[in-house]
């Protein structure tokens, strides 16, 4: 179908402006047998958008490993769900907020955690922990700091005000966002193993309903805007933001964990992207029943919404359910305990149709197949970049002397500063079972009323990614894995938020095919699949897409709080160790960035044998209670880590080492290394079993005074330490 | 020790001040719904964080009309012990159980962190074990103020419970997290029967916390 030859009532520019490609129309047409109306058509735009359609990435995602052995619910619910022992279950699940935080970074956010939280849950597990992944433009350009205040305030106004505390995240600066900011939020929520609920609708005549907040015309064709590009006029597209209702959510929260104590819900899914069209449909397509509704029963709080409106609203904080028809009352005088909506809107049916009434009259009728399954689905061409290649260093070009100096504005620089001045807007311990607080490299959440915990860890490098998308991919995978062992925990599975530009670009979609493909690689190995995500396309401005960015939420479980890890430097006379093979790999590396202000080289490659071995060997050495702290080695290479373990511990250091390429030694970012802290008196037992299990052990120095010194180079004070790594948000 | 814990819409430290209560008194309290309308033997009645009612108007101001408020005062005017955690601390001002306001952080921004504060008073049921105590904190309103002639009052009852202070308990500017007025972190009523502090002592009251200095004050009730 080209523009030429349309012949159809509806206008060729209705459908353009519902972001429907002409050929989709026609397909809409040959399932329907006729040409939609408004409303069905407004609900098609809802369904086939990208971001719930999943149509450029749904072939590719499904070659990413999603079972295993503690896995009891992958990808294709509400959130995923991993067995933690006991009868107990963790759900979680990330989600991205991207376009609507652009427009409005406060409400943008603060509605993207809501959305997750009612994700979790919705599948009956309590919200225990929040997390987040960001990405700002360069901290220089005029609108990064509105951004950041904006959806720091944001995520910490809704966390704050639902009580579920916000335990860390990563956020990074650089210029390929300027235009397209990153907000990805993730929810970890507990359950128990035989209390997890589902979106499946069953039972012809049950009861449909809607309960939560009243519908308005907000965030109407919200999903279908986070499927779009953005240009110079995209602040016009700000009404299609929603506005988020913490205290409602508290409500709903606690009205739905308290009804699902009773044997009363046999289906629910919250109204997120695309609202009572994406809820009602999901819940008839799975359980492969069909639903009719009387919109005319739903609470409104605008005065004459159409259905289209109503059927497209984006307002939040509000659930379906489909319940046992005897427990009608009860499920509404719960509801009505905690003053919220609580309406019957209409009933399961055998028909396998989405059929709308209002006023008496019918409104839409749709096969919910035509808008699942036979939803479009593309193989969109790619092509796959060559990896930026590798670069060699020599030593003699870099002075030994400047190493402090280098470290002090590699630690003061936004990407690597504290981000202190963040998680202290955030309430990081309500609920009181925060046993590692952000600044760590994972957070760990007790179970309560347990001794066991979960540690989770957010991460993603999107240089990498941009200069070899099948490592980067990789990377943000076994970066996460690696913050997991490190806190003690073993690491058992992930939720990815794939943000990435249009992929009707073939190098975009080259992108994020290479990206799968590490990923997929990195999780097989790890034994570590993806069981939830989600993915955002389309985050360009004026034709510019963001740098590739898959941002991984990890998980594990830590039988015994006692076996927790900090990064946090302990006692004055212990053995700093580095764990891990050293080939001083500079290439795009922190170091080249902030001191040298290139972004050149290749990505470090990872040797998952050599990452699965080095992880196994500290969690062994954890377990035998042989280390006192550990740090994973990340970004910036091991001096900045020793220097992030100093300033949490506040902790001296004397390092002794002797190395032919200091700088490639210290900035290099070689990957499967671990700093780990250990008394004397265990240090050759250490050793030993390093030993035995082919692990490259290398002494560092031994903890104590108030500085960092270098032998033969210098020393530096921590309070410099400290007043550089906390400055730039200082002074924010 | 009979204990009631009061649940309003938007309260979202009652489990974890309960669970304190559990573990230091040693026998649950009983949660009491806001809609209830009395609380008939008490020996102590916590009223915890949170966002009550959203915190959409003034901080507390919606709380403090709740239909359970009215029994609260009563039992409060009886001499039952009250104490009002950071939401909870705002809810008493606003009905009126303690004197001052509670206002915007200086910083204009939410603070979540550990700080340390220096019981004023000792001589009190809910600080005779209370030394200098490290806790968190997590507020958005906490910013102490009252009149210069009720600073007086105040001062002149020994109704200050505690102070925000240094690692030394000296009080001064660089100790104060929010721009409390004479640092003041909590606050008693004229009979030191009502209790009301911004720090959350059931945020400190076990190990895995990292500090437990916040069981000293329900202690110090069982005393």
């Amino acid at each position: 179908m080209t523009s030429s030859n349309w012949h159809f009532d509806t206008e060729k520019s209705l459908v353009e402006s519902h972001g429907l490609k002409l050929d989709e129309f026609e397909k809409i047409v040959e399932g329907l047998g006729r040409e939609p109306n408004l409303t069905e058509l407004g609900i098609f735009s809802a369904m086939w958008n990208e971001h719930c359609s999943y149509k450029s990435s749904k072939y590719w995602l499904k070659k990413l490993p999603t079972s295993g052995e503690r896995v009891i619910q992958g990808p294709g619910e509400n959130a995923g769900v991993i067995d933690i022992d006991d009868g107990d279950v963790a759900v979680f699940k990330m989600e991205s907020h991207n376009h609507p935080s652009f427009l409005e970074p406060y409400q943008g956010a603060a509605t993207g955690v809501g959305g997750i939280l009612r994700d979790v849950f919705t599948m009956g597990a309590r919200p225990v922990a929040n997390m987040n992944a960001l990405r700002f433009g360069d901290p220089n350009h005029p609108k990064t700091k509105h951004l950041v205040s904006g959806v720091v305030g944001g995520i910490g106004g809704y966390g704050n005000c639902i009580g579920i505390p916000t335990v860390g995240g990563e956020v990074n600066f650089h210029p390929s966002y300027n235009g397209n900011i990153l907000v990805n939020a993730m929810t970890v929520g507990i359950a128990k193993k035989d209390k997890i609920f589902y979106s499946a609708a069953a039972g012809i005549g049950n009861p449909v309903v809607y309960v939560g907040s009243k519908t308005g015309r907000d965030g109407i064709h919200g999903a279908t805007m986070a499927s779009a590009e953005f240009d110079d006029d995209s602040e016009e597209k700000k009404p299609t933001v929603q506005v988020g209702d913490p205290f409602t959510e508290k409500l709903l929260l606690e009205a739905c964990l308290e009804l699902m104590k009773e044997d009363a819900i046999i289906a629910i899914q919250d109204m997120g992207a695309a609202g009572l069209t994406s809820s009602s449909i999901e819940m008839a397509s799975k359980g492969n029943v069909g639903i009719d509704i009387n919109l005319s029963k739903v609470p409104i709080r605008a005065a004459n919404m159409t259905a289209y409106e109503l059927m497209l609203s984006e307002s939040q904080e509000r659930m379906l359910m489909v319940i046992q028809p005897k427990k009608e009352e009860l499920a509404r005088s719960i509801f009505k305990k905690w003053d919220l909506e609580f309406e019957v809107i209409g009933e399961v049916t055998d028909t396998k149709k989405l059929i709308l009434h209002m006023d008496g009259e019918e409104q839409a009728s749709i096969p919910i197949n035509i808008l699942v399954e036979d939803a479009p689905e593309y193989q969109r061409d790619y092509i796959v970049n060559d990896p930026s290649p590798l670069i060699s260093f020599e030593s003699k070009d870099f002075k030994d002397k400047d190493i402090l100096g280098d470290l002090l504005k590699m630690i003061s620089h936004p990407n690597l500063c504290s981000r202190k001045w963040i998680w202290e807007q955030y309430d990081h311990m309500v609920m009181a079972d925060t046993v590692v607080r952000p600044g760590s490299d994972a957070a760990v959440i007790r179970v309560h009323g347990t001794n066991k915990g979960i540690a989770i860890s957010t991460d993603c490098s999107p240089t990498y990614c941009r200069h070899n998308s099948y490592e980067g991919g990789k990377h943000a995978v076994v970066e996460t894995w690696r913050n997991i062992v490190a806190s003690g925990a073993e690491p058992i599975a992930i939720t990815d938020c794939m943000n990435f530009g249009n992929p009707e670009k073939p190098e975009i979609m080259g992108q994020f095919v290479e990206c799968i493909r590490g990923m997929g690689d990195a999780c097989s190995k790890l034994n570590y699949p993806v069981i939830s995500g989600n993915v955002s396309l389309y985050n360009e401005t004026n034709g510019e897409g963001i740098y590739p960015t898959p941002a991984i939420g990890g998980v594990g479980l830590i039988t015994d709080l006692s076996n927790t890890m900090t990064i946090d430097l302990k006692n004055e006379g212990n053995i700093l160790c580095l764990i891990g093979e050293s080939n001083n790999h500079l290439g795009n590396s922190h170091y080249l960035s902030i001191i040298q202000s290139r972004e050149d080289g290749g990505t470090p490659s990872i040797n998952l044998d050599d990452e699965l071995k080095n992880g196994k060997f500290i969690l062994d050495c954890i377990s035998k209670k042989l280390l006192k702290s550990v740090h994973d080695v990340g970004e910036g290479g091991v001096l900045v880590a020793i220097a992030e373990m100093c300033i949490s511990g506040k902790q001296g250091i004397k390092i002794d080492i002797t190395k032919d390429f200091l700088h490639g030694f210290f900035f290099g970012e070689d990957q499967a290394r671990y700093l780990v802290e250990v008394s004397q008196n265990k240090l050759q037992q250490l050793e030993i079993d390093a030993s035995k299990s082919a692990v490259k052990i290398e002494r560092i120095g031994e903890i104590g005074g108030t500085s960092i010194s270098i032998n033969s180079i210098g020393e530096v004070e921590l309070s410099s330490l400290i007043d550089h790594h906390t400055k730039w948000f200082n002074e924010f | 020790m009979k204990t009631h814990v009061i649940v309003f819409p938007g309260s979202n430290c009652d489990r974890d001040v309960a669970v304190a209560i559990q573990n230091i008194i040693g026998s649950s309290p009983e949660m009491v719904w806001h809609k209830d309308s009395t609380i008939n033997q008490s020996d102590l009645i916590v009223v915890p964080g949170g966002f009550s009612y959203g915190d959409y108007l003034r901080c507390g101001a919606m709380a403090s009309t709740s239909p359970i408020m009215k029994s609260v005062i009563e039992n409060a005017n009886k001499g039952v012990p009250v104490m009002g955690i950071c939401n909870g601390f705002q809810i008493l001002i606003e009905s009126g159980l303690l004197q001052g306001a509670l206002m915007r952080n200086s910083s204009l921004s939410f603070i979540c962190r550990d700080i340390i504060i220096k019981p004023t008073n000792t001589k009190t049921m809910f600080t005779n074990k209370s030394t200098i105590s490290k806790m968190p904190i997590a507020h958005n309103e906490g910013n102490y103020f009252a009149n210069s002639n009720q600073i007086k009052e105040i001062e002149d009852n020994d109704q200050i419970a505690f102070q925000y202070c240094d690692e030394n308990g000296d009080i001064n500017s660089h100790s104060n997290p929010n721009g409390s007025i004479n640092n003041i972190a909590g606050v008693f009523n004229k009979s030191k029967n009502v209790l009301g502090m911004m720090p959350h002592p059931e945020r400190a009251a076990e190990s895995i916390h990292g500090c437990d200095d916040g069981r000293n004050i329900f202690e110090s009730l069982l005393s």
